[in-house]
């Protein structure tokens, strides 16, 4: 036990050891609610497509319902698209691209992406209270990150779209024409901008898929696009199944496909891509090591790895769901995790204090279930803390595994939720060998106040992004993408633009 | 090449120098083209051979008949050179390619000979496409210490980290060579995943070079080149995990389709040639067209490092 366990007392957050709580329970006074008013946007009982730049029906007529997960109420209605109006989207598309949007100048184009960022910026509330209701994520997340990053990748992609000559010396950048998109339901709005920015920067069109789950921040952002007097066609959504989304990306109307989800899903897109000249970038999942070595500013450590594998209740592909600890601080590392959970806030996401939200859907909620209940069957050692759940919605109590073997399945397969297993190790190497033993690479970090030995594991590591004393960061500035079976392709920054231009010699 | 055909059909100056009488008296020494696994010569295990043909369908020489189970052999080998060939510094790599050149000017009136043969055409053009791959492999070999400052960024982002992006070598490469242009087009592919650290597996029908390679200071196992038949062995590399990227410019029309869908099983980095570019008409004598930092980048992982700045 450090020296800073022994002395540790009441800091206004915690339960003094005095009152005989225990370590890591709940603090016995309940916060006020703080709820985030839902008057600030106006929701439709009924969405359509969005297809040539004006909101249309399904073809058949079709509508799905979409869900709060935090309440298992029905949202909204939205239309189901049909092969037909993927078909129809995608003519839009190529219609946009040729007559329109892949002539315009890059300094016009640039200024419809700087209207799309401001119309994000303010509008952010209603798209923030939008994206918690449809998503489950708290409100302090979409409020604070989802939406200004959203926003952020606008901005930053708009200032490419006329300097497009300065990112590939020596050669014109061409567009490749339409792009189909397939984005998933952690994220939505911001796999939204980190797909659309770079595409329309590049002189693409694009239609893009939202996931069934999570399709109203796409349909907003449909109303942005109409406000911002974007030329029709230019940008198409068509919610819907899956097998719309497989329709779109194996469509020969399509040059370009790009995909984020998981990596039985990318293997077939990237089947659904074989034989053909279609452009593909996936980002798929991940199983990323946090690994903690013993000379790390341990609170730091602890603070990182709960926003590691709490930040969006642990659905986040780059998760640091893998926690690596050096076996002489294993010990002091997961009492400090358990006194920590006891504090974290598991309930309605509309709530501002709340730290973890809803599970995006009951199919995810059952298959987070399934997965802890096989660490516990496989002889891990299961800890929650002591926090109510509300009783409707899709709540899952964070979570921490320890005696966590690398066979298990929990240190094995992508959980997409609030769940931590924790392994040990002793030397640098054997840290390596386990983090690196995984068909993923999408993302790692490392804690240590050694420099020299952040820059060696960073080299060691095969994962896309290293976060070292800090973890998920994410800026529009900032490539992100794996290595492996976490896909290929990188979004955001210059490399970014990469998979949406051909390149000509000059 | 040694085969009564070359040695009776030989212009190449060298060559025509060695006394006329001797030579026709002179039983020649004849070699069996085998296969360069993990720095050495085996034999197929499976025990099999095919005659190579020249252009004119003339039988030029035997050469092995790899087997799957070469094939995985190769890809372990590669697996097990790669950490070792990527960790080297890139002024190393460099230097090392740049020694297969000199290796290669050495013997360029053979390679000239054997191009001549294999792709049949005139004494000066096989002198023109042999120098010209000696070149190239100068022009990758200077990109070593070059390709991360121009691929790399230094990340402004919005908060107080300090973020940076770097390339890295993307791991085993499956190369399906070139039909036509048998040691430029292999040259043109092969040095661009090398110049970074990747370790590669060829399917060629070139043998030479890798006897130059063998001698040179490449490590073993960094390339390995198998001979036979495209239809056995591409399906092989393509379904192989632990190969992490393919180039498929040398896989047929008929093949293609089938070797990618193989490929997307295992999220595989695939490389294809240009749009609407055919095999037989590339132009790889087209310095502009074949020397690409494009190329380079189709085997490489982009790593992106945060760091937060403070006190």
């Amino acid at each position: 036990m450090t020296n800073d366990t022994k002395l540790r007392g009441w800091t206004g957050d915690r339960a003094p050891a005095g009152w005989g709580l225990g370590d890591g329970q709940a603090i016995p006074w309940e916060y006020a609610p703080a709820p985030e008013s839902r008057d600030v946007v106006t929701i439709k009982d009924r969405y359509g497509l969005f297809i040539d730049g004006k909101e249309v029906q399904a073809a058949d007529g079709g509508v799905f319902s979409t869900v709060n997960p935090a309440t298992e109420e029905v949202i909204a209605e939205v239309a189901k698209a049909t092969p037909a109006d993927v078909d129809r989207a995608i003519r839009a598309a190529r219609r946009a691209q040729k007559t329109r949007w892949g002539s315009l100048p890059g300094r016009e184009r640039a200024k419809y992406l700087f209207r799309i960022a401001r119309l994000l910026q303010e509008r952010s509330r209603e798209f923030a209270v939008l994206e918690t209701m449809d998503s489950g994520k708290p409100i302090k997340e979409s409020r604070d990150v989802d939406v200004p990053l959203a926003a952020a990748h606008f901005w930053y992609y708009a200032g490419w779209a006329d300097k497009l000559e300065y990112a590939f010396p020596g050669r014109n950048a061409r567009p490749l024409g339409v792009a189909a998109q397939v984005i998933p339901w952690n994220f939505p709005l911001l796999m939204l901008s980190w797909k659309i920015a770079p595409a329309l920067a590049a002189g693409n069109t694009v239609v893009l898929k939202p996931a069934s789950t999570t399709p109203l921040s796409a349909l907003l952002f449909a109303e942005v696009c109409r406000q911002a007097d974007l030329p029709p066609g230019v940008v198409n959504i068509v919610p819907g199944p899956s097998d719309i989304g497989m329709h779109l990306v194996s469509h020969p109307g399509v040059d370009k496909v790009a995909f984020t989800g998981s990596t039985a899903v990318g293997k077939l897109i990237s089947r659904a891509v074989a034989g053909t000249d279609k452009g593909l970038t996936l980002e798929l999942g991940g199983k990323a090591a946090n690994i903690v070595f013993e000379d790390a500013a341990l609170d730091q450590a602890v603070e990182g790895i709960v926003n590691g594998i709490y930040f969006n209740q642990g659905e986040v592909c780059c998760a640091g769901s893998r926690l690596l600890v050096q076996e002489s601080i294993a010990d002091t590392i997961t009492e400090k995790l358990k006194d920590r959970l006891g504090t974290i806030r598991v309930g309605d996401p509309l709530d501002k204090n709340t730290d973890v939200g809803a599970i995006n859907s009951r199919a995810q909620l059952e298959k987070i279930t399934e997965l802890v209940a096989a660490g516990v069957a496989e002889g891990a050692e299961m800890y929650q803390p002591a926090c109510d759940l509300p009783d409707r919605g899709y709540f899952f109590r964070p979570t921490l595994f320890t005696n966590v073997a690398q066979s298990h399945r929990i240190a094995k397969e992508e959980i997409f939720g609030p769940v931590l297993s924790v392994l040990t190790f002793r030397t640098p190497d054997e840290a390596v060998e386990k983090a690196n033993n995984t068909p993923y690479g999408l993302s790692a970090g490392v804690w240590t106040e050694k420099g020299s030995r952040i820059l060696w594991m960073v080299r060691k590591m095969r994962a896309g992004v290293v976060w070292a004393n800090t973890f998920n960061r994410f800026d529009p500035t900032s490539p992100f993408g794996g290595y492996k079976e976490s896909g290929f392709g990188r979004e955001g920054g210059m490399h970014g633009l990469h998979a949406y231009v051909r390149l000509e010699d000059r | 090449m040694a085969t009564p055909r070359s040695r009776s059909k030989s212009v190449v100056p060298s060559r025509a120098k060695a006394p006329v009488a001797v030579e026709a008296d002179r039983i020649e020494v004849r070699k069996t083209y085998k296969l360069y696994i993990g720095g050495a010569f085996p034999r197929s295990e499976s025990g099999r051979s095919y005659v190579v043909a020249a252009a004119d369908g003339s039988p030029l020489a035997n050469a092995n008949r790899a087997s799957r189970k070469d094939l995985r052999d190769a890809v372990r080998a590669a697996r097990k050179a790669f950490p070792g060939w990527a960790d080297r510094t890139a002024m190393n790599r460099g230097q090392v390619l740049y020694r297969v050149a000199e290796l290669m000017e050495g013997r360029r009136d053979q390679f000239a000979d054997e191009v001549r043969q294999a792709e049949g055409m005139t004494v000066a053009r096989a002198r023109e496409i042999t120098l010209r791959a000696i070149d190239r492999w100068v022009w990758y070999a200077g990109w070593a210490d070059k390709i991360a400052q121009v691929l790399g960024a230094s990340n402004p982002v919005a908060a107080d980290y300090f973020n940076f992006t770097i390339p890295e070598a993307t791991g085993v490469v499956g190369l399906v060579a070139s039909e036509t242009s048998s040691l430029l087009g292999l040259v043109s592919r092969l040095a661009p995943p090398l110049v970074t650290g990747n370790a590669v597996v060829v399917l060629a029908s070139e043998i030479t070079l890798t006897e130059v390679l063998a001698t040179s200071d490449v490590p073993a196992g960094v390339v390995n080149v198998l001979t036979g038949r495209k239809g056995e062995l591409v399906p092989v590399l393509a379904a192989h995990v632990d190969v992490d990227a393919i180039d498929v410019w040398g896989v047929p029309d008929d093949l293609r389709t089938d070797t990618e869908l193989a490929a997307a099983d295992s999220v595989k980095r695939i490389a294809r040639r240009p749009r609407g570019i055919t095999d037989a008409r590339f132009d790889w004598l087209d310095d502009r067209a074949s020397e690409r930092p494009e190329w380079i980048a189709a085997y490489l992982e982009m790593k992106t490092v945060w760091h937060p700045i403070g006190v």
